[in-house]
C-alpha cells in the first residue's frame, strides 16, 4: 500500500506527539467555512422550526405525509453525499461543488417563498436536503486541507462550534420573528433566504479555491492539468485503517438511535411539560458547542480514534440517563452526555476519515464515513422504533445502552489494537 | 487569505461581500417594515367579509374567520339559512373551533419562545370558562352537548426528528373532569387487544355523553373505533377510516378514507350506515383533509385551504349521495361547526 507515502500520512504518523509541540493556529479558511455553516444553519433551522406550524396552520395541510418523505430525503441526502465527495476528489477542486450544494439550498429558500401546495413544500425540502448532502463532504475536505495536520480534530471542532451556534440561533430567531409579526411565515423565509445568501457569499468570496492535492509540477501549468486528478477507488478506501474506521463507525452507528428518541424517552417520564420539548434540542446543542473544541483538542493530543470510540460511551450513558428517570438531574445528565457524544464524534470522525484517506481521496473518504454513519443511523432509528413499540421506552433505552457498551470495546480493539496494524501508530 | 480568489483582489472581495451584506440586510429590513404594515392592515384594516354586530339567535354555523382584515383568525358565526351572508365576530382568535349552544371549544397558538398551544373553553358570552395547555400544533376538537371536550394535537419532535411525529388526544370536561389520554385506553382491533406502543389516536366525535368514535392508528393502518368513556375502552368498527363524525340522528358516521395509491396521501369522503354496515364512498378529485361536520342528515361540511392564497380557506358542502360534487358553502372560513338551537 502506498498509504503512508503522502506527505499527510508521514506527518500524522507522529501526530499525537506533534500536537503537543506545534502551536495551534486557527485557519482563516476554517473560520470562514464555520461562518458559512453558521449562516446556513440559521437559514435552515429557522425554517425547520416553523415548518410544522406553517404546514398545518397557514397551509391547512396534514402532517402525516410529511413524515414519510423525511425518511426518503435522508436516504437521498446520504447517497448524494458520497457522490459529491467523489466528484470533489475527481475534480481536485472541492469549492465549486460546495458552492453548488450551498447554492441549491439557497434556491430552495427562494422556492419556499412561492410554494403553497404540499407537493411544492416537499420538493423544496428535498432540494434543500440534496444541497446539504452535496456540500458536506467537499466542505469537510476543505477544512482538512486548510488545517494543520497536528490539530485536525480541533480545527473540525472550531467549525462544528460555529455550525452548532447557527443551529441553535435559527429556531430562536424564527420564534422572535413570529412574535413580532404573528402568522407571517414568509417573513421567516425572507430572513432565512438572507442568511443563506450571506453564507453563500462568504463561501464564494472569502474561501480560497485550492486544490485538494497539490501537484508539485503543475503549479504553473494552470487549470488544465487534469493529469493529476485522482480517481479514488472504492477498494482502496475499504482496505487498511480507513476500512476499519468505516466498519467501526458503521456498527456503532447501528446503535445511534437518534436524539429524537432520547428526548421522547425523557418526555415519557411525564415530569416535563411538552412545551419544553423544543428546548431539549437547544440544551444538547449548548453542550455540543461547548465541548466541540476541547474534545477535538484532546483527540489531537491523545488519539482521534480513541475519542471517537469513547464518545459512544457518553451516548450509552445518555441512553441510561434518559431511560432511568425524568427528574431534572437525569435530564441535564442526558443532554450533557448527548452533547458530549456529538462533540466527540461528529468533527472527530471527519478528521479521522480525512487523516486516513488514501492520497487524493480525502473528500470521498469523509463522504463515505458520513454516508456509512447516516445509513447506519437510519437503520438504527427504524429498528429502535420497533424495540420501543414492543418493550416501552425505558427497556428499549437500556437495551440500546447495553448493546452499545458491548460494542465500544470491540470498536476499541478494532481501531486501537497495536500489535496487528503498524498504521495505527497514529493513535499514539 | 491574501491569495486571490477567482482573480479578484482581497480588498475587492471584501467590498463585494459588504455590498451583498448591505443588500441582503437592507432587503430584510424593507420586507420587515412591509410585513409589519401588512400585519397592521390584516388586523386593523377593513375585513374582506361582510360583518354584522349581532346575529339574531338561531341555528348558526360557528367557524374560524379567515377573511383578510380585521377579525382574521377570530371565531365567527353565520346563520345557517344565509351562510354567505354577514358574519358576527367574537374577539377570540382560534386555530380550530367547535361549538354547542352553551360552549365553544377553541384551540389556540400562543406565539413566543417557544411557541405554545392551549385549549380554551368559552361560554355563550365569550367568557373563558376553563383552559389547559396543549402539547403541540392544534389539529381537531369536538365538544359534546354535556360539555365533554376532545382535542387532538400534533406532537412534533424537534427539527432533526420530524419523522417521529405523533398525536395526543385527550378528553376533558367543561366541569373540570379529566378522562385522560385515549392512548392509555384498552384498544381492541377485531377483538384482539392492541398492545403496540406506536398507537396513535385522533379525531374524536361524541355520540353521547359516554359513547364516542375516534381513529386509532398502528403500524401504518387506521381504524375507526367506538369508545366507551366509563370503561376506558375502544373497539374497532371498520378499517381505513379516519376522523369520524357522527350524524345528528346517530344513524351514520362520515369519515376520511385513504385512497390506495402511492405518493401523496389522498382522502375521499366515506359514510357508514351504522345499522346496515354499508359504506358509501364519495370520491373527491381534489381530496380533502378535515374532520367532517354534518349540516343536516344528507349534507356534510368540510374546510379546504384555498390554493394560491396562503392563510385563506373556504368551507365546502357536499351531499352524501353518489357522484355529489362539493360546492363552496362559506367563503373565507375554516373549521365549521353547526349549532342547532331548535330540533
Amino acid at each position: 500500500m502506498y498509504l503512508s507515502l503522502s506527505d499527510w500520512t508521514s506527518r500524522k504518523a507522529s501526530g499525537a506527539d506533534r500536537a503537543k509541540t506545534v502551536a495551534f493556529k486557527a485557519s482563516p479558511t476554517v473560520i470562514a467555512l464555520g461562518i458559512v455553516s453558521m449562516l446556513t444553519d440559521i437559514s435552515s433551522e429557522s425554517v425547520a422550526a416553523v415548518l410544522p406550524l406553517y404546514i398545518t396552520g397557514a397551509l391547512g395541510l396534514s402532517m402525516v405525509a410529511y413524515g414519510f418523505f423525511e425518511g426518503m430525503n435522508q436516504s437521498i441526502s446520504s447517497v448524494v453525499r458520497i457522490a459529491a465527495g467523489y466528484a470533489a476528489d475527481r475534480s481536485n477542486k472541492p469549492k465549486p461543488i460546495a458552492v453548488a450544494g450551498y447554492g441549491l439550498s439557497m434556491a430552495a429558500r427562494v422556492g419556499l417563498l412561492f410554494a403553497t401546495g404540499f407537493g411544492g413544500i416537499l420538493a423544496v425540502i428535498g432540494l434543500d436536503r440534496i444541497g446539504k448532502g452535496i456540500r458536506t463532504a467537499p466542505r469537510d475536505a476543505m477544512i482538512q486541507q486548510a488545517s494543520q495536520p497536528e490539530h485536525l480534530a480541533r480545527s473540525f471542532g472550531v467549525h462544528r462550534l460555529l455550525d452548532t451556534v447557527g443551529a441553535t440561533l435559527g429556531p430562536l430567531l424564527a420564534f422572535v420573528v413570529l412574535m413580532l409579526v404573528p402568522g407571517d411565515y414568509r417573513m421567516v423565509f425572507v430572513v432565512s433566504l438572507a442568511a443563506a445568501v450571506l453564507g453563500l457569499a462568504v463561501l464564494a468570496l472569502l474561501v480560497p479555491n485550492r486544490k485538494l492535492v497539490q501537484d508539485e509540477f503543475a503549479e504553473d501549468r494552470g487549470e488544465e492539468s487534469s493529469r493529476s486528478a485522482p480517481r479514488p477507488k472504492f477498494r482502496e478506501l475499504v482496505r487498511g485503517p480507513l476500512g476499519k474506521v468505516l466498519l467501526a463507525a458503521g456498527f456503532l452507528g447501528l446503535l445511534t438511535i437518534g436524539d429524537g428518541f432520547v428526548y421522547l424517552a425523557l418526555m415519557e417520564h411525564g415530569q416535563l411539560d411538552a412545551m419544553w420539548f423544543p428546548l431539549l434540542f437547544v440544551g444538547a446543542n449548548l453542550f455540543f458547542l461547548s465541548f466541540a473544541v476541547p474534545l477535538g483538542r484532546i483527540a489531537d493530543k491523545t488519539s482521534r480514534a480513541g475519542v471517537f470510540v469513547l464518545g459512544h460511551l457518553a451516548l450509552a450513558l445518555a441512553y441510561v440517563c434518559a431511560g432511568a428517570g425524568g427528574s431534572l438531574l437525569f435530564l441535564i445528565c442526558a443532554l450533557a452526555l448527548l452533547g458530549t457524544f456529538y462533540a466527540a464524534t461528529d468533527g472527530v470522525l471527519a478528521a479521522l476519515a480525512g487523516q486516513l484517506a488514501p492520497h487524493g481521496a480525502t473528500s470521498t473518504a469523509i463522504g463515505a464515513a458520513q454516508t456509512v454513519v447516516a445509513v447506519a443511523r437510519l437503520f438504527a432509528s427504524t429498528g429502535f422504533g420497533v424495540l420501543w413499540i414492543f418493550l416501552g421506552s425505558t427497556n428499549a433505552m437500556l437495551i440500546a445502552a447495553a448493546l452499545l457498551l458491548l460494542l465500544v470495546p470491540v470498536a476499541w480493539r478494532l481501531l486501537l489494537s497495536k500489535r496487528k496494524e503498524p498504521e495505527s501508530t497514529l493513535t499514539s | 487569505m491574501t491569495k486571490q480568489v477567482a482573480g479578484i483582489s482581497a480588498q475587492t472581495r471584501w467590498l463585494i461581500l459588504a455590498i451583498i451584506a448591505v443588500l441582503a440586510l437592507g432587503s430584510v429590513t424593507v420586507y420587515a417594515v412591509q410585513a409589519f404594515g401588512r400585519y397592521q392592515a390584516r388586523t386593523t384594516g377593513a375585513s374582506a367579509a361582510q360583518i354584522t354586530d349581532k346575529l339574531h339567535d338561531g341555528n348558526r354555523i360557528v367557524f374560524r374567520n379567515t377573511a383578510m382584515g380585521q377579525g382574521y383568525g377570530q371565531i365567527a358565526s353565520v346563520a345557517i339559512a344565509e351562510p354567505q351572508g354577514p358574519r358576527e365576530l367574537s374577539q377570540t382568535v382560534c386555530d380550530r373551533v367547535d361549538a354547542t349552544t352553551e360552549y365553544i371549544s377553541c384551540m389556540r397558538t400562543q406565539r413566543g419562545i417557544p411557541t405554545t398551544f392551549e385549549t380554551r373553553i368559552l361560554d355563550a358570552q365569550a367568557n373563558t370558562v376553563v383552559e389547559w395547555p396543549l402539547p403541540g400544533v392544534p389539529s381537531r376538537t369536538r365538544i359534546s352537548e354535556g360539555g365533554l371536550v376532545a382535542t387532538t394535537a400534533f406532537v412534533t419532535g424537534h427539527s432533526y426528528a420530524t419523522d417521529s411525529f405523533s398525536t395526543e388526544t385527550v378528553i376533558k370536561s367543561v366541569q373540570g373532569l379529566d378522562f385522560g389520554n385515549l392512548e392509555d385506553y384498552s384498544i381492541f382491533i377485531d377483538g384482539q387487544e392492541l398492545t403496540a406502543v406506536d398507537r396513535n389516536v385522533w379525531g374524536v366525535t361524541f355520540d353521547s355523553e359516554n359513547k364516542f368514535y375516534a381513529t386509532v392508528a398502528s403500524a401504518g393502518k387506521t381504524w375507526m373505533v367506538e369508545g366507551n368513556l366509563a370503561e376506558r375502552r375502544m373497539n374497532s368498527v371498520i378499517q381505513n377510516a379516519e376522523c369520524p363524525s357522527v350524524a345528528p340522528d346517530h344513524s351514520k358516521v362520515a369519515y376520511k378514507k385513504r385512497r390506495a395509491q402511492s405518493g401523496l396521501a389522498h382522502w375521499d369522503i366515506a359514510v357508514l350506515d351504522l345499522k346496515t354496515q354499508k359504506e358509501i364512498i364519495l370520491p373527491l378529485d381534489q381530496g380533502f383533509d378535515d374532520q367532517l361536520e354534518w349540516l343536516d342528515s344528507q349534507t356534510l361540511l368540510f374546510g379546504m385551504p384555498r390554493t394560491g392564497s396562503a392563510g385563506d380557506s373556504d368551507v365546502y358542502s357536499v351531499k352524501t349521495t353518489a357522484n355529489a360534487q362539493p360546492q363552496i358553502f362559506i367563503k373565507d372560513a375554516w373549521s365549521p361547526s353547526v349549532v342547532r338551537t331548535t330540533g
